[in-house]
């Protein structure tokens, strides 16, 4: 199959339906025409942009400037981690701990899916390395934000219980067991929903991209197969690792509990 | 013989503090509140950042891990809290039945719901719980503040037992004077009791003229009581000792 190329025209056609759904709203006074115009024109620039830096990157051969390239969208992701935090950690932490983890999870299962199981020669060439780490980067993201939040936040709140168990002679383990496992289930719920509605409720985007691409289906299932996987583990290991450092950083040499090394809930 | 000492532990807002609690012995501690009674206590406990060192029973309490110097102080806060929904589930596999059974509570107890526990049942199931992990020492913080009097008399006779059979020293911080007249006074077994109150950042003899012959009265408390200031740096030469503050009128 072959590649059919959208030409201007197309794209034109589908942006007149967004425009006849702004006019629409302006004459219904439904009060969103303006906000869809803005965000319609916002993608355009967007997508048109980061085609151009794609188009750009993929030409790249230099290890040391694509290196570089997903170390700034390492950071990226590390701070969306922290500005998603109700109780950020104070000092450096608030930005390592997220950007730590995503690193030894992400980087890793990518490193092994494309040495091992997709054999690109060489390992890094950009048109597989790019896309495949900004998918998992992107729910690595969403998960360790999640885990990171509900442990600071329960912790917080649970100061009373915390406190009462080390009192009677638990360690900072024990006390804090029972918020971590919790931390931990709800980093993984959304990617394991969306694993269990893979294919019956959502065909997933990129599935969909390569089907349009001429890829015959059941190429498009497994490489998503193998991307859903890759997002799990790299999500489970990501948030195991950022719960780990982020409960211990909750407590000192001494086992305290020291709530004051996170912000308060307006930061 | 647990004996409790504590040497130039300094905490927020107190001076400075030297302090022996002997085997079995009792000291109550009242002030104004947030003079830093509580805050006292969590130190004592190790649960708070804190200057000076403390022992317990001659251990230094830097020299145990924290959990096994909290299980020894048994600190109870003034707010009870829980963590599993039965009550059971707090207490140690094997502790004495009777400890529940003396504060008014039938075996069924430990099958309660915790949601369902009234205020003043919370404090007295975390008096058992406390009691059942045997602590060598004792820190109450208000043990009695919620209760009624029958309920505060068998917490009162539960703790007194303690102290004469395991020679548990006991810090009581307690509100109530009538609490600290009562049990200040000698009983069989035990020794009389001292009250020290805070005024200021200082800790004093609540009674200074009273004498009632226990131990040295003029045994230093706080740092600043010690006569000379040449003294103030002997034990812990850095430490910063609390600002000179004005007396508070009493």
């Amino acid at each position: 199959m072959e590649l059919i190329s959208l030409s201007p025209l197309d794209l034109a056609l589908a942006a007149s339906l967004v425009l006849l759904l702004a006019l629409l709203s302006w004459r219904l006074h439904l009060g969103v025409e303006q906000r869809v115009l803005i965000a319609a024109l916002r993608s355009v620039i967007q997508l048109s942009l980061i085609g151009l830096v794609l188009n750009f990157l993929f030409a790249q051969t230099s290890f040391a400037f694509i290196g570089l390239w997903t170390l700034i969208m390492l950071g990226v992701a590390g701070w969306e981690v922290m500005a998603r935090q109700k109780h950020r950690y104070r000092g450096a932490w608030g930005f390592g701990i997220g950007t730590l983890s995503m690193f030894l999870s992400s980087f890793s299962v990518i490193l092994l899916a494309l040495t091992l199981i997709i054999g690109v020669e060489p390992w890094w060439q950009p048109q597989y390395l790019i896309p495949l780490l900004g998918m998992l980067l992107g729910n690595t993201m969403s998960g360790i934000a999640i885990s990171l939040d509900n442990l600071s936040r329960q912790a917080w709140e649970g100061r009373g219980r915390i406190e009462a168990r080390l009192l009677l002679g638990q360690s900072w383990e024990c006390a804090i067991r029972d918020i971590r496992r919790d931390s931990m289930r709800a980093g993984l719920i959304p990617i394991v929903n969306s694993m269990a509605a893979a294919g019956l409720v959502s065909l997933p985007g990129m599935m969909t991209g390569q089907i349009l691409s001429g890829s015959p289906p059941m190429e498009a299932a497994k490489y998503q197969m193998m991307i859903l996987f890759l997002i799990t583990a790299g999500t489970g290991l990501g948030s195991a690792a950022a719960i780990w450092v982020g409960s211990r950083r909750l407590f000192d040499h001494r086992e305290r509990l020291r709530l004051d090394r996170l912000t308060g809930p307006g930061h | 013989m647990p004996l409790l000492r504590l040497q130039g532990l300094k905490t927020r807002n107190l001076a400075p503090i030297d302090l022996q609690i002997a085997p079995g012995a009792l000291v109550f501690l009242s002030g104004p509140s947030g003079s830093g009674k509580s805050l006292l206590l969590r130190a004592l406990a190790d649960l708070d950042e804190h200057q000076g060192e403390m022992w317990l029973d001659g251990t230094p309490c830097a020299a145990l891990p924290a959990p096994e110097w909290r299980r020894r102080v048994g600190l109870l806060p003034a707010e009870a809290f829980w963590w599993y929904d039965r009550v059971g589930d707090h207490f140690p596999a094997r502790h004495d039945p009777q400890l529940l059974e003396r504060l008014g509570f039938g075996p069924e107890v430990l099958d309660w719901q915790v949601g369902r526990l009234s205020t003043g049942e919370r404090q007295r199931l975390a008096l058992a719980r406390l009691l059942a992990h045997q602590p060598q020492a004792l820190l109450l913080d208000e043990a009695t503040a919620n209760l009624d009097p029958p309920n505060r008399d068998r917490v009162e006779a539960l703790i007194q037992d303690y102290r004469r059979e395991w020679a548990a020293p006991v810090l009581w911080v307690s509100h109530d004077p009538e609490q600290r007249q009562r049990l200040a006074q000698p009983a069989p077994g035990l020794a009389s009791a001292r009250r020290l109150v805070i005024r200021g950042d200082r800790l004093e003899e609540e009674e200074p003229a009273a004498g009632l012959g226990l131990g040295d009265p003029a045994s230093p408390i706080t740092r600043e009581h010690q006569s000379g200031p040449g003294q103030r740096h002997g034990i812990l030469g850095h430490a910063q000792h609390g600002r000179p503050q004005p007396e508070r009128p009493n």
